[in-house]
């Protein structure tokens, strides 16, 4: 197939043209590849990983797994697109960000979480959040910033990372942190 | 800057279902992609290198469900989060199944039709189909077809399903009583079933429907395991023992083998265990006050 082919859609708002030349290619490899759009991440192309999670007509998807053809007239929001301040502001502040690779995929995840629900419990972070690997937080960190997100995003009051004239753990702002069950410690359901 | 043409059997996004099945009989090679969740996977890692592609999510009879009376139909591209978010209190077993495939993202994405198609013998919606009855509608330009889930498997991704066909729609009678799915595998996400179990229970027709995953080279019925006799008329005399030989029954209606995810014999053994427990849960829960249907 030597003619290739032209895409059009909308990506984190602007209209954009991808061409393709094979009917199998990606969205991410033309993202990324073609568009120069790096912020959805390419660990895995299996479907596994969750670094390549962008909203495709408002929903979760692998891009990896979707074909960049389909998309023609779709919406395709990605890390840069998807993500409410509070939420980018609340993965920084709890240490939710180590090598970061996964963390684009895991915002776009958690802003579609809160969107649909905006207080969720462990238990919903941990089923809406179980097609996003890390291999660095151990998820602990990543279900606190949810916690955190969901509450600076209701009450308004932005919780901004640590600055060097505070410890690092310290935030400006935060009155109540939520760390699963305070009785028992335990922040599994 | 010339603008390429759409070339147009290399990516066809057709705009019904007659265009489809006319493109395909047109163009046998055209690879028919729904949610991409298996053939994606493929094409990445070059197993499969389409020249041309067919695009099933742009056709609206596939992706939508509609009640028929005493069972649903369901479009072959309706994705798995639908399934749960819209169907679970009608089938419930194949709602639960669904909630088990993958993760969130492949949900969102991944189809029954996409799953019977590939028909790899550790299909998620496989076992509650054949629990529930279900038919499977398939055409083509020469015309429609019904087949039963049970006879719609041929062997490990092999199917009935011809060239130049389209698999419409899964037709699944409603749920006349409690139904179960119960799903073997090492964590609670992302994971091919080590084997599944799916139990449907019938009130008005007193009768079981058994459905058996990732433990032979087809999804299996357990017929020897829905003939046990259960104590209609007097449901206090059902016990564990009843269960256990239901169990017992169900694991020797498996053909399973030794892979990665686990031996044969911890699949007859997990089998016995799921079904065992999966008719507890379904005797239970058609029997407890006030539980209803
Ligand atoms: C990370 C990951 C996790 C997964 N987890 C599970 C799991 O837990 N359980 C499970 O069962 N599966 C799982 N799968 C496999 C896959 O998601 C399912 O089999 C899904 O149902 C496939 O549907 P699809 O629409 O994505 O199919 P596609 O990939 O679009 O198509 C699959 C095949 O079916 C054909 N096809 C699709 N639709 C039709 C149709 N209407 N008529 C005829 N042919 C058709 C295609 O040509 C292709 O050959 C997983 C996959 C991934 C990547
Ligand atoms: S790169 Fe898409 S899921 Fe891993
Ligand atoms: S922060 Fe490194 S993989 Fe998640």
């Amino acid at each position: 197939m030597s003619e290739g082919m032209r895409v059009r859609m909308r990506v984190d708002g602007a209209e954009i043209a991808a061409d393709v030349d094979r009917p199998g290619e990606s969205l991410l490899t033309s993202l990324r590849d073609r568009l120069g759009l790096t912020g959805s991440k390419n660990a895995c192309e299996q479907g596994e990983c969750g670094s390549c999670t962008v909203l495709l007509d408002g929903l979760p998807v692998c891009a990896c797994l979707v074909a960049t053809a389909q998309c023609e007239g779709r919406e395709v929001k990605t890390v840069v697109g998807a993500v409410p301040r509070p939420v980018r502001d609340a993965f920084v502040a709890c240490g939710a960000v180590q090598c970061g690779f996964c963390t684009p995929g895991l915002l776009v995840s958690v802003a579609d979480l809160l969107d649909r629900e905006p207080d969720p419990d462990d238990a919903l972070i941990r089923e809406a959040l179980a097609g996003n690997l890390c291999r660095c937080t151990g998820y602990e960190k990543i279900i606190e910033a949810v916690h955190v997100a969901a509450e600076a995003m209701s009450d308004g009051v932005p919780r901004v990372p640590a600055r060097s004239h505070l410890h690092h753990n310290q935030w400006i702002n935060v009155t109540t942190f939520p760390r699963g069950d305070a009785e028992t410690g335990e922040d599994t359901p | 800057m010339t603008t390429p043409a759409l070339t147009a059997p290399a990516f066809h996004r057709p705009a019904d279902l007659a265009d489809a099945l006319a493109h395909l009989a047109e163009h046998p090679g055209a690879v028919p992609i729904a949610g991409g969740t298996d053939l994606m996977v493929a094409v990445n890692y070059r197993r499969a290198r389409p020249e041309a592609m067919l695009d099933l999510t742009g056709l609206a009879e596939l992706r939508a469900w509609s009640d028929e009376g005493d069972a649903i139909r369901i479009g072959s591209g309706v994705p798995y989060a639908r399934i749960v978010a819209e169907l679970a209190t009608v089938l419930p077993g194949l709602a639960a199944a669904s909630r088990t495939v993958g993760s969130p993202q492949i949900r969102n994405r991944g189809t029954l039709g996409g799953n019977l198609a590939t028909a790899s013998p550790a299909g998620d919606g496989h076992p509650p189909l054949l629990a529930c009855g279900a038919r499977i509608t398939i055409a083509s330009t020469a015309g429609t077809r019904t087949v039963a889930a049970d006879a719609f498997f041929t062997g490990p991704k092999r199917s009935v399903l011809e060239p130049g066909e389209l698999i419409t729609a899964v037709t699944v009678p409603k749920a006349a009583g409690p139904q179960q799915f119960l799903k073997v595998g090492t964590r609670n996400a992302m994971v091919i079933a080590v084997c599944s179990f799916a139990l449907s229970l019938d009130l008005d027709a007193r009768r079981l429907g058994t459905g058996i995953g990732s433990a032979g080279p087809v999804p299996l019925r357990a017929r020897e395991a829905e003939r046990i006799d259960l104590p209609w008329a007097d449901p206090r005399r059902f016990d564990d023992a009843l269960a256990a030989e239901f169990g017992r029954r169900v694991a020797a209606a498996a053909s399973p083998m030794d892979d990665v995810r686990g031996t044969a014999d911890y699949r007859r053994h997990a089998l016995a265990v799921c079904a065992a427990r999966a008719l507890r849960r379904v005797w239970a829960a058609a029997h407890t006050e006030g539980s209803g249907r």
